[in-house]
């Protein structure tokens, strides 16, 4: 099937089989090997990119089903050799030791403070849920994520979201 | 280059490493881009133990794009060797490993045919046109059956299950036992669990017939050991086996190993050479037939006096070896026997190992190696005394501390500690937590009928792996510091950092003895063919290891340096030689080290006898492991309603000797801390019955999240060793080994009320709402 | 990791994801946020010979929050529910709910109906519906649309009241009356599924007296339920403290069979099903917890 999609602002148009997934799309035939393969159970979040703005987990959606949309990945963060606040702030903080997890980590992240610009600690925490490290115990990662808002806040941030204030505490139980 | 410029050692550098990693331009095996690339996908058994009746390889290999297809017989004709196992016992009986089963499958993840296709996805769908047909058995699963008589056997050729059995032993332990005031028994399961890096394994093989070079990349801890190892069961010359570690995603001790895998890759590619093959896990595959750690059952028992004081320790225990002895694996819960004293002086102790097989993925060492296990054990114990005497934990622990001033310190199993003050540290500990005022807060809460529990853990881990004489295949570790013609640095070390930082680290550590700015200095690793020979990244060892191997290193270069610079400079000799901020000064005259590079590598006025070129590689053989030690203390609250356990305080009060980089080392015990947090609370590899992995995925094996761990209170105390001239003992593990006990304790503690003595784990809130249950209202 | 084969068709309006259905009958399945149909298909353990996109079906994924029933389109993703202001006002049990879905990546993918017609055992969305008393609108080969009950929609394991070749295309939930709403869930550790799960909408004015009470249970037994018992306990008397307990008592009356596996055995979610349904129930009553 014919795809056309525009990733990290440059359109591209390719023949696919429907069931090629969208993380295979971007590693093998674009060669963006910034988003990676964690698990096949949609749980790890390694493979998290923006897809029409907002976070999804590349392995659980199909090319096809990208056809038309703007997806951004890792390598599309930095903007004329300046690194993303959140690049930056996981930087500053050693908000990553393998790196493995990292790029989807920092997109989550990034869609966090993009929905809720001043996190408390707790929302920080809740709002990772998706995304799985095993190297750092995320409190440097959190870390990171609370430097980036604060160097955020210091510029123009996105409005908030309604619900963005509220956003859930996502602790095992309720 | 600045003299006067603050050292880099000592202080939170940010790591070099991540500005690839931050932007998703790093290479993980899976990321490296070859030419006419061919995929490999492996049929594995979906039974745990069953006889091959027979196996139907036709269709897949004439499936669209299917270029090959191996089993054992054609590993048979080309002459491959087995799996190795590195750690043999005594009288162990060891079964042949076949990389691909023969005859019989003996746990369900087994690698049985492996297939290999023009795309990933041709190689994958060729997997379910094959077909099979296999006899299932009864599997050995549950380890104390497995060694009772009757039970179906792993491997009939062995006539038992039983692999081994080891002792360590010292003192007079009946006596002790006789005499003791009190004597506390417990039986401990200490879980299997799943290593789980983020990046799966996974490898790509090449070999290039012309050349008769073959080169692996694998994710491994090990590129040296895995050439070796490689080389040896393939039947090649080791000078024409390359082996790359490229990124590498986490290992945990998952990825010190030699896998089946990496042969079958290895000799697919020499099949299809020049053509490459690559394999990549899935994570369900990761699951199954990676190593998983710990899988120890084990009976301790301890004898005390009346005031607390430990006078010996008895522990009989069951190692879960699974099918094949892997790597490393026998040699594993030997380690618990050498830690079981922990940090207490104890006059008597011993320990009956056994180890078993069973039909499920082989155990081997993860993140901690038997340390944890022997931890545990002690520190579980030692609560048991202090439950039984109505003593405070904490008091029972500093009743059996040696004093700093009996270091070094020769232990009940034979060990000498090199350092340590363990009051020292759990002083700082309890004062950080404000324990007093904890247990103050616990009577009140126990009023309101909250259950607040706080735990105490005081670990000693054995480090730095090791003098050569502990590790089969040697435990120096080596570097070479090779200044270019124009002065910048390459370091290439043994030692392979996955994530611990070592880039950095080192480069600090190079910077600052050279004089150079960081950015001067790239530090090399992983790569057999551009890194001299070296053993690995694991036991908590890069560092104090191989990071001393690089002092000496710089030593030696400067020492040359200073040769030529007295030449040139017309000094008398290189001791006149000033050397500060990579300047060498001598007669009021100086030379950078680039100048001096330059001199050296063009060669036009050297020293007599002087080589050209500037550099040098030490190979660091340490006299004794190191003995990192700390306390931390846990606080949670256990809901009386539903079992749920919350971690509301964690404080770790760390002692790894020197540190080079704060931020690393924080790093290293917050990931140590939630790797037992996970043991603790939630992680364990479930077979059922009949050998299947229940929790074979990420929907049933839970790793912490984010929201599962309260923020960490860190500090640390610095007592020097002698064991390496940096003073550095290593960190990777500390956390691991600490953290469990400290989590367990704090929950019995807070279900004390209900008579709760020990709680297996992982920690299950039905497990402890079962115990509130039983234990009434209280 | 590698799903087999499929074909793939992404109709633009209902009609003709009815007539691709119709016309491809067992081997074609719907697609919605994929987010437990794609893993099914990579893990292997289910197969398509077609999928059929929903996500590109404009008049399934509106929300209007508006008037009274709140209308949503069955393509409507999680997070969408989640984020809207006007949701949030006109029915703060469905932003809850939505927001305690999986993860924020998964909940920009998965929708509402997807998960409904999908019928997990633990998925959080049956809770609200039964507790609601949403309708769900079907649509099938004919013009004419299908309103059925959510309480007439759970059939069984993964199983529903929709027939073959039929669409779940809406989800119709009345305003709650003034009063208090609440979702506790129970995640299970590992996949963020619920082990229980329990919403309740009371509906009381200033004299506590509860007009209406609806409660769905998740995660306790082979199909979310109602919980009608505790509704009759509650409705027409005043929601004091023994009331609630009292009724919480009965959330898992008549579950006969509960679900039981590694992470909680049918005995302890039945608790957990009480424990948390009381809890509920003071949270929807305006009481502190317990």
């Amino acid at each position: 099937m014919k795809l056309a999609v525009t990733v990290n602002e440059k359109a591209h148009e390719h023949e696919v089989e429907p069931r090629l997934l969208l993380v295979h799309y971007l590693r093998e035939v674009l060669g963006l090997t910034g988003t990676h393969v964690g698990c096949e159970t949609t749980l790890c979040g390694a493979c998290t990119v923006l897809l029409d703005g907002v976070p999804v987990k590349a392995c659980t959606v199909l090319a096809i089903q990208a056809d038309g949309a703007k997806v951004v990945t890792i390598e599309g963060l930095e903007k004329d050799g300046v690194l993303d606040a959140m690049q930056q702030g996981f930087w500053e903080c050693h908000g990553l030791q393998c790196g493995f997890c990292t790029p989807g980590m920092i997109l989550a992240a990034r869609d966090l403070l993009d929905r809720n610009p001043h996190p408390t600690e707790d929302q920080v925490r809740g709002g990772l849920d998706g995304n799985l490290c095993r190297c750092t115990g995320y409190q440097h990662i959190v870390d990171a994520v609370l430097h980036a808002a604060k160097k955020r806040g210091a510029s123009a941030a996105p409005a908030p979201s309604p619900a963005a204030t509220a956003a859930p505490g996502a602790g095992r139980h309720a | 280059m600045s003299a006067a410029r603050e050292p880099y050692v000592g202080r939170r550098v940010k790591r070099t490493e991540d500005p690839r990693l931050i932007r998703g331009l790093a290479h993980y095996v899976d990321d490296l881009r070859f030419a006419d690339l061919l995929h490999v996908s492996i049929v594995r058994s979906m039974y745990a133990h069953a006889r091959i009746v027979s196996l139907d390889l036709a269709a897949a290999r004439s499936a669209a794009g299917v270029v090959d297809v191996v089993t054992v017989e054609d590993l048979d004709r080309a002459r491959i060797g087995d799996v190795p196992c590195a750690a043999s016992m005594a009288g162990m009986k060891t079964p042949a490993h076949r990389p691909l089963a023969r005859g019989k499958v003996r746990f369900v993840g087994e690698p049985v045919a492996a297939i290999v296709a023009t795309s990933a996805y041709a190689a994958r769908d060729a997997v379910d046109l094959v077909s099979f047909e296999f006899d299932p058995l009864d599997a050995a699963v549950d380890l104390e059956k497995a060694l009772a008589p009757g039970s179906p056997l792993v491997h009939e050729e062995l006539g038992t299950n039983k692999a081994f059995e080891w002792s360590v032993a010292s003192g007079d332990l009946d006596a002790v036992f006789k005499s003791a005031a009190k004597v506390l028994t417990q039986r401990i399961v200490h879980q299997r669990l799943i290593p789980c890096p983020m990046e799966p394994r996974g490898c790509v093989a090449q070999y290039l017939p012309g050349e008769r070079q073959l080169t692996l990349w694998t994710s491994t801890q090990i590129p040296h050991l895995v050439r070796t190892a490689l080389a040896a069961v393939l039947g090649l010359a080791e000078n024409r086996v390359r082996v790359v570690a490229p990124e590498v995603g986490g290992g945990f001790g998952a990825k010190l190993n030699f896998y089946a895998e990496e042969i079958l890759l290895s000799v697919l590619a020499m099949r299809l050479g020049p053509r490459p093959v690559k394999w990549i896990a899935t994570r369900r595959e990761d699951f199954a037939a990676t190593i998983h750690g710990r899988g120890q059952l084990g009976m301790i028992e301890g004898a005390a006096d009346a005031e607390g004081r430990l006078l010996g320790i008895r522990y009989r225990s069951i190692q879960d070896l699974g099918a094949y002895p892997q790597l490393l694996a026998p040699a594993i819960p030997t380690l618990t026997g050498l830690m079981l004293p922990g940090c207490y002086k104890v006059g008597a102790m011993r320990m009956d190992l056994t180890g078993v097989y069973t039909n499920k993925m082989s155990t081997d060492a993860y993140r901690g190696a038997g340390r944890p296990e022997a931890t545990y054990q002690i520190e579980r114990l030692i609560d048991l005394v202090a439950d039984e005497l109505k003593l405070d934990p904490v008091e029972v622990r500093r009743r059996n501390f040696p004093a700093a001033s009996e270091f070094p310190f020769k232990t009940a199993s034979g060990l000498t500690y090199d350092s340590g003050d363990y009051r020292r540290a759990m002083d700082k500990a309890l004062a950080l937590a404000g324990y007093e005022k904890l247990r103050a807060e616990q009577q009140s809460a126990r009023l309101e009928g909250r259950l607040l529990g706080v735990g105490v853990s005081s670990y000693v881990e054995i480090c730095a792996l090791g003098p050569s004489a502990a590790l089969a295949a040697g435990g120096w570790e080596s570097a070479t510091v090779r200044i270019e013609p124009s002065g910048k640095v390459t370091v290439l070390t043994g030692a392979s950092p996955h994530g611990q930082g070592q880039e950095t680290s080192f480069a600090q550590l190079a910077a600052d003895f050279l004089g150079t700015d960081l950015d001067d200095v790239i530090v090399k690793h992983g790569d057999t063919a551009e890194v001299q020979y070296g053993i690995g990244t694991f036991g908590s060892r890069a560092t104090a290891v191989g990071g001393t191997a690089l002092w000496h290193a710089l030593g030696r270069v400067v020492e040359k340096a200073k040769r030529l610079a007295a030449h040139l400079l017309g000094a008398a000799s290189a001791e006149a030689v000033g050397f500060e901020g990579g300047v060498f000064v001598a007669n009021g005259k100086t030379l950078t080290l680039a100048e001096l590079a330059t001199a050296a590598h063009h060669a036009k006025s050297l020293p007599e006898g002087f080589e050209p070129g500037l550099q040098a590689t030490y190979a660091f053989e340490p006299k004794n492991f190191t003995f990192p030690f700390g306390t931390h203390v846990c606080v949670v609250e256990v809901d009386r309603n539903t079992g749920d356990v919350r971690i509301v305080r964690y404080v770790a009060v760390d002692d790894c000797g020197r540190v080079l980089n704060p931020l690393l080392v924080d790093g290293q015990v917050h990931g140590g801390i939630v790797q037992a947090l996970g043991q603790a609370l939630f992680e364990e590899a479930v077979y059922d019955e009949g050998g299947q992995l229940v929790t074979g995925t990420f929907m049933d094996y839970a790793l912490p999240r984010a929201h599962d761990c309260p923020r960490f209170e860190t500090d640390r105390t610095e007592t020097p060793t002698d064991v390496n001239p940096l003073g550095v003992k290593g960190v990777g593990e500390a956390g691991t080994i600490g953290a469990t006990p400290a989590i367990v304790n704090a929950v019995v503690d807070a279900l004390e009320p209900f008579g709760v003595r020990h709680v297996d784990m992982p920690l299950r809130p039905e497990k402890i709402w079962r115990l509130i249950q039983a234990g009434g209202k209280a | 990791m590698i799903p087999a084969p499929f074909d793939y068709a992404a109709p633009r309006t209902i009609d003709q994801a009815l007539a691709a259905l119709a016309e491809g009958g067992e081997g074609t399945k719907p697609l919605a946020g994929g987010q437990s149909l794609i893993p099914v298909l990579k893990l292997r353990l289910g197969s398509a010979e077609r999928l059929l996109d929903l996500g590109r079906i404009p008049e399934l994924r509106a929300i209007r929050a508006d008037g009274d029933p709140l209308v949503f389109g069955a393509a409507a993703t999680h997070a969408a529910i989640e984020d809207s202001a006007a949701v949030r006002a006109a029915c703060p049990l469905f932003s809850e709910v939505a927001g305690r879905i999986g993860d924020r990546q998964i909940r920009n993918r998965g929708t509402l109906g997807g998960s409904l017609a999908h019928a997990d055992p633990a998925a959080d969305w049956p809770a609200a519906v039964l507790a609601l008393e949403a309708v769900l609108v079907a649509r099938g080969p004919g013009k004419v649309a299908r309103s059925i009950a959510a309480r007439e929609f759970f059939r069984g394991l993964m199983s529903t009241a929709l027939a073959p070749g039929e669409l779940l295309v809406e989800v119709r939930v009345r305003r709650p009356g003034a009063g208090g709403t609440a979702y506790q869930k129970v995640r299970q550790s590992a996949s963020g599924f619920a082990i229980a799960g329990v919403a309740v909408v009371l509906e009381y004015g200033a004299d506590r007296v509860c007009k209406r009470a609806g409660v769905g249970v998740t995660g306790v037994a082979d199909r979310p339920y109602a919980a009608l018992a505790v509704e009759k306990a509650l409705t027409g008397r005043r929601l004091d403290e023994a009331t609630l307990a009292a009724a919480a008592a009965l959330v898992v009356e008549g579950v006969k069979d509960p679900l039981s596996d590694l992470h909680a055995s049918g005995e302890y979610r039945l608790h957990l099903a009480r424990v948390h349904g009381e809890r509920a129930l003071r949270r929807a009553a305006g009481l502190a917890p317990a």
